[in-house]
């Protein structure tokens, strides 16, 4: 213990919480996927030369490894690693748009309600509480129904189901920030009650909202695997990870290498963001720690 | 305690209101809305649809419409299916069986070996199996149900043979050991979510309870660690689960439905698939209306359920 120096000044709290999630093994090993599945899916489609859509009759079903088709084909003759690349890009687009646009409702919502209470952050979680209630599936198969389906549709009904979560966690933060002095400073200063939520109080509860982002777009790609394999997703000739899916267990006894690949690949991308949501959590936020 | 029970009644009461409003809304302001399906039959002329219209009442203003089918449903009367005019509620209930056979087994599968992981992680924490445990768990929470189920049949049914690989019985047997065989692998699939929650829970639970102060004394008065950890710890670790079970609903019912479609259970879900298939909406809104209610029901039971055995816990 002698030799032990005492660091007198701490380090900055990017940089240690830096440490802390480099310290997350799996968090890490999740956004190295991550970035390899978005290079993969961005770029892949142009260094193969076979096109996700193309029919090829003759060579209908094609094992894995046998000739040019790496993955092999499916029931069209298609090539799977071309669909698998490309499908992955829809999920994946997906998956961040839905995020994306679930966040942006959550978090207005739950800055209103948290900034307000009374009345009106009583309606707007009764509301959320309510939507709540609906088994996910349930209500995004019922929305989906009603729609024309599509890549669009898609992405809006997921976020649209996914919004109400993210409202809950900054209701929550938002309600107890408003009561803090840097607060009261800003509204004492004359700041209106809009820059008040979006300028203060939102920005100082990024890392839940960061937290729960990433867990929301583990959540959006698992959501469009399964509207999409129950056929109310994306739909064909454009591949997406759910979709090619679809005719898979038909084909299980015959073409087994069909349904491998997609599953592999949309556990992988979920697991991925869920363990990256994990180490964020751990990372910015060491109170958060759940043991 | 009745103050706790009749304040959580209201709440339940005003969103059952809130949820029936959102759910009519849905179906109604929809394009297509309820008349799509017969709009869609080519042999219906404009004045047969007008018919059918002032028929059902489609013509009338929304919140008069709104009220009638609130004040219908409160009576148990949840409109008839546009299928074969069965009413809906005894559609539902002919396939809520076969769902809640499938959930109950899945969850005793789930509890059972959820917990036990859960209290063996927390009392090795940070050991191999613990590890594998976290890391386990989070793969199966990302692994989409259907697909697992695919897997399940390759390996199970086409590969080994063991199991079947759909429906609830052979036809022309049915006997329970025909039953039980249909159930293992649908179950199996339902579980893995379920266990890899509760698994998650309890560790964090038994964590929380086995770092009190009582249990350090419990050690300090000499008593043997199996009386510490099954009378003193797991006891009052036990008591959060039963809010778990009430979380897990709408997840197990979700679930419910996939593993339903991938292994054609002629339950809940593949009904409401089905009902989507024919844009029979009185059954669709109908099984919509009802999960939500088995949601709210769910979490209203286990929350007086918790304030009755855990008496710390009396707030409104």
């Amino acid at each position: 213990m002698a030799t032990a120096v005492l660091s007198t000044t701490s380090p900055a709290p990017g940089q240690a919480a830096w440490r802390r999630f480099c310290r997350h093994r799996l968090a890490l090993a999740g956004a190295v996927i991550i970035v390899i599945l978005v290079l993969g899916s961005a770029f892949g489609p142009y260094l193969l030369p076979f096109d996700d859509t193309y029919i090829d009759i003759m060579k209908r079903f094609a094992p894995p490894l046998s000739g040019a088709h790496v993955l092999g084909t499916d029931e069209l003759g298609r090539d799977v690693l071309a669909r698998l690349m490309m499908g992955a890009r829809v999920s994946l687009s997906i998956g961040f748009v839905a995020m994306v646009m679930a966040m942006a409702v959550g978090i207005v919502v739950g800055a209103f309600a948290g900034f307000y209470g009374g009345v009106v952050g009583a309606v707007l979680m009764r509301l959320v509480d309510a939507a709540l209630c609906f088994p996910t599936i349930f209500l995004l198969l019922a929305l989906a129904a009603l729609t024309e389906p599509g890549l669009v549709t898609t992405t809006v009904l997921i976020a649209a189901t996914a919004w109400m979560s993210v409202a809950r966690v900054v209701e929550a933060q938002v309600r107890s920030l408003r009561e803090r002095e840097f607060a009261v400073a800003a509204l004492a200063f004359g700041s209106s009650n809009l820059r008040i939520m979006f300028r203060e109080l939102v920005p100082n509860a990024v890392a839940p909202i960061m937290v729960a982002a990433t867990l929301n777009v583990a959540n959006a790609i698992l959501l469009e695997s399964y509207l999409s394999y129950l056929g109310y997703g994306i739909q064909p000739p454009a591949a997406s990870l759910g979709n090619m899916l679809n005719n898979a267990q038909i084909y299980l006894t015959s073409a087994p290498w069909l349904a491998i690949a997609p599953g592999v690949i949309i556990t992988l991308a979920v697991t991925s963001f869920n363990f990256l949501g994990d180490g964020l959590r751990d990372a910015l936020d060491p109170r958060m720690n759940i043991p | 305690m009745a103050r706790y029970v009749a304040n959580r009644l209201a709440q339940a009461v005003v969103l059952l209101v809130i949820v029936s409003a959102i759910g009519f809304a849905l179906l109604h302001l929809a394009p297509g809305g309820p008349l799509s399906q017969f709009a869609a039959s080519s042999q219906m002329t404009q004045e047969d649809l007008d018919r059918v219209t002032r028929q059902l009442g489609l013509d009338r203003p929304l919140p008069i419409q709104y009220l009638d089918w609130f004040g219908r449903m409160l009576k148990g009367d949840w409109g008839k299916s546009y299928r074969d005019g069965e009413t809906v509620l005894s559609v539902i209930s002919s396939h809520l069986g076969a769902t809640l056979e499938l959930m109950t087994t899945a969850t005793i599968i789930a509890v059972l070996l959820g917990c036990w992981i859960g209290i063996l992680g927390a009392l090795r924490r940070y050991s191999l199996f613990d590890s594998l445990a976290t890391v386990g768990a989070m793969i199966a929470l990302s692994i989409p149900t259907f697909w697992f189920g695919l897997v399940t049949i390759y390996v199970f049914s086409v590969t080994l043979g063991w199991l079947p690989a759909g429906n609830r019985e052979t036809v022309g047997d049915g006997s329970f050991l025909d039953l039980l065989h249909h159930l293992i692998a649908p179950a199996m699939v339902l579980a893995l979510v379920e266990t890899a929650m509760w698994g998650r829970f309890m560790r964090s639970s038994m964590l929380e309870v086995i770092n009190q102060d009582y249990i350090r004394t419990a050690r300090a008065k000499g008593l043997p660690e199996w009386r510490i950890l099954t009378v003193h710890a797991l006891r009052n670790a036990l008591l959060p689960m039963i809010t778990v079970a009430g979380l897990q609903f709408p997840t197990l019912l979700g679930g419910a439905l996939v593993a339903e479609t991938v292994f054609t259970w002629p339950g809940m879900g593949r009904l409401f698939l089905d009902s989507i298939g024919y844009r029979d909406y009185p059954v669709v809104m109908g099984i919509l209306m009802f999960s939500a209610i088995m949601v709210l029901i769910g979490s209203l039971i286990a929350d007086i359920l918790y304030a009755v055995v855990d008496p710390r816990i009396q707030v409104g």
